[in-house]
């Protein structure tokens, strides 16, 4: 085993611009997820069964297949609708959209936990529909879901890479881009590698805090 | 699409089938030795296996698969067929989620059911064999059948490194056929026919393994709601 510090040093500038650009993914990704799953879950609870069942369909294929299919989807085949977004874009959009069908059903779930006493209550006050949702329901359900969308900011996190398939030079991009070009391997490999179960690790850390000062 | 394209997309499904087999018997071996050594009572054993499921959970399987395919052949001097390396990256991510499934499922048995096993003088390996596991399996699979589909749409990571599995047999005929929205959504559908089987599967199993303790399933509505998904857990 050759390990060689100067390959690390040059890597570095690389690691640093990537490490930007993973970030930028993950920020951009969990905002459309965390929307886009209410807005699902939101829909799921609808009387009616022309929305219901379509959303339903959708989310559970979206879910169940991989993401890198999904990816290749948007990259090649919008353009050919007529819709030309960056890399990066349609990255972030297919990432989004893939947790957000994961986060769905952590809303649903915060949704359905929330006590049948509040809905009761609001029909006493008589609350309108949509301010027994804004102040009564959404607040309490979303305290509560708040550490299980912090796992999904995680795992979407180790997703970030599979974005270096259509181009986008994120972490491991660049370190597969340094590689073919200076024929170090190891390195930048293990310094992403590294650098991802320290990413992780820290954010689980957050995530214990914020769950502590969060759920009751 | 001409006989010869579909071909290689079944030569595709037939990679994939394969690389989710191997694989999952390596993350099942792996999750059960790395969860059950979690309870042991050395606490160097416990700390050995703890810190393979944080390293590996913490990675991402993309960067494992790399690692396996660049990084092992120059630093050992021994190269994996491609099929084998896959099955090492995806089966060690995999398995240190399934370990942590199989730690959750063996602390959530009744401590009465452990403490009779003591009063009754068996071993620790005869406690966990006799006692421990017939209760804990079927509480498994529920996380088990999630994370089986995690490693499924995992399978599809290996076609970045060249290996013919079904998403890469998609690229290959979107390059000769040129009708992207089509075949990414046959690739897409596919993927779907083989979770939604392997759902099915699982339900089966899990029915088979209650019945076995004297327990039904528990009612599947909203089931996936009710417990974080397998890899999704993220680290907790």
């Amino acid at each position: 085993m050759n390990w060689d510090w100067n390959a690390v040093a040059d890597f570095m500038p690389h690691f640093w611009d990537g490490l930007l650009v993973t970030l930028e993914i993950l920020v951009l990704g969990s905002l459309i997820s965390f929307v886009l799953g209410l807005v699902w879950a939101l829909l799921s609870r609808l009387p009616s069964r022309w929305v219901r069942w379509p959303v339903g369909a959708v989310t559970e294929f979206v879910r169940n297949t991989p993401l890198l299919v999904q990816l290749f989807f948007l990259f090649y085949v919008l353009p050919e609708w007529g819709l030309t977004f960056s890399a990066l874009t349609t990255g972030v959009i297919g990432i989004g959209l893939h947790y957000s069908t994961y986060t769905m059903q952590v809303y649903r779930a915060g949704i359905e936990a929330v006590p049948a006493g509040q809905w009761e209550a609001a029909t006493a006050l008589n609350l309108p529909r949509l301010r027994t949702w804004t102040a009564v329901i959404l607040p309490q359900a979303v305290r509560r879901v708040v550490p299980a969308l912090g796992n999904y900011v995680i795992s979407m996190l180790k997703d970030t890479p599979l974005l270096m398939a259509i181009t986008v030079l994120e972490m491991l991009g660049e370190a597969r881009l340094f590689s073919q070009q200076n024929f170090h391997f190891t390195e930048p490999l293990t310094v992403i590698g590294v650098a991802f179960v320290v990413i992780s690790y820290l954010a689980s850390l957050l995530l214990r805090t914020l769950e502590r000062r969060l759920v009751p | 699409m001409t006989s010869g394209l579909w071909e290689l997309v079944l030569q595709g499904v037939w990679v994939t089938i394969q690389l989710l087999v191997l694989s999952a018997l390596l993350a099942t071996a792996v999750s059960f030795v790395a969860g059950v050594a979690r309870t042991h009572r050395l606490w160097i054993v416990r700390f050995l296996a703890g810190l393979y499921t944080e390293v590996f959970r913490g990675t991402s399987a993309l960067v494992m698969i790399f690692w396996v395919f660049f990084v092992l052949p120059p630093a050992f001097g021994w190269q994996l067929v491609p099929l084998w390396a896959g099955t090492l990256a995806l089966g060690l991510t995999y398995g240190a989620y399934g370990a942590e499934i199989v730690r959750g499922a063996l602390s959530a048995v009744d401590p009465a059911q452990q403490e009779g096993g003591i009063a009754l003088s068996f071993t620790p390996w005869q406690r966990m064999r006799l006692i421990l596991l017939p209760q804990a399996v079927p509480e498994m699979i529920p996380p088990f059948s999630n994370l089986l589909i995690e490693l499924l749409k995992g399978t599809a990571l290996v076609s970045i490194m060249g290996m013919g599995d079904l998403a890469f047999s998609g690229n290959l005929v979107r390059l000769a056929l040129q009708e992207s929205a089509e075949i990414y959504t046959y690739v897409l559908l596919v993927y779907f026919v083989i979770a939604f089987l392997l759902t099915r599967v699982m339900r089966g199993l899990e029915k088979r393994l209650k019945a076995g303790v004297g327990k039904a399933p528990a009612p599947r509505t909203e089931k996936a709601a009710a417990q974080p998904a397998g890899a999704g857990g993220g680290l907790r």
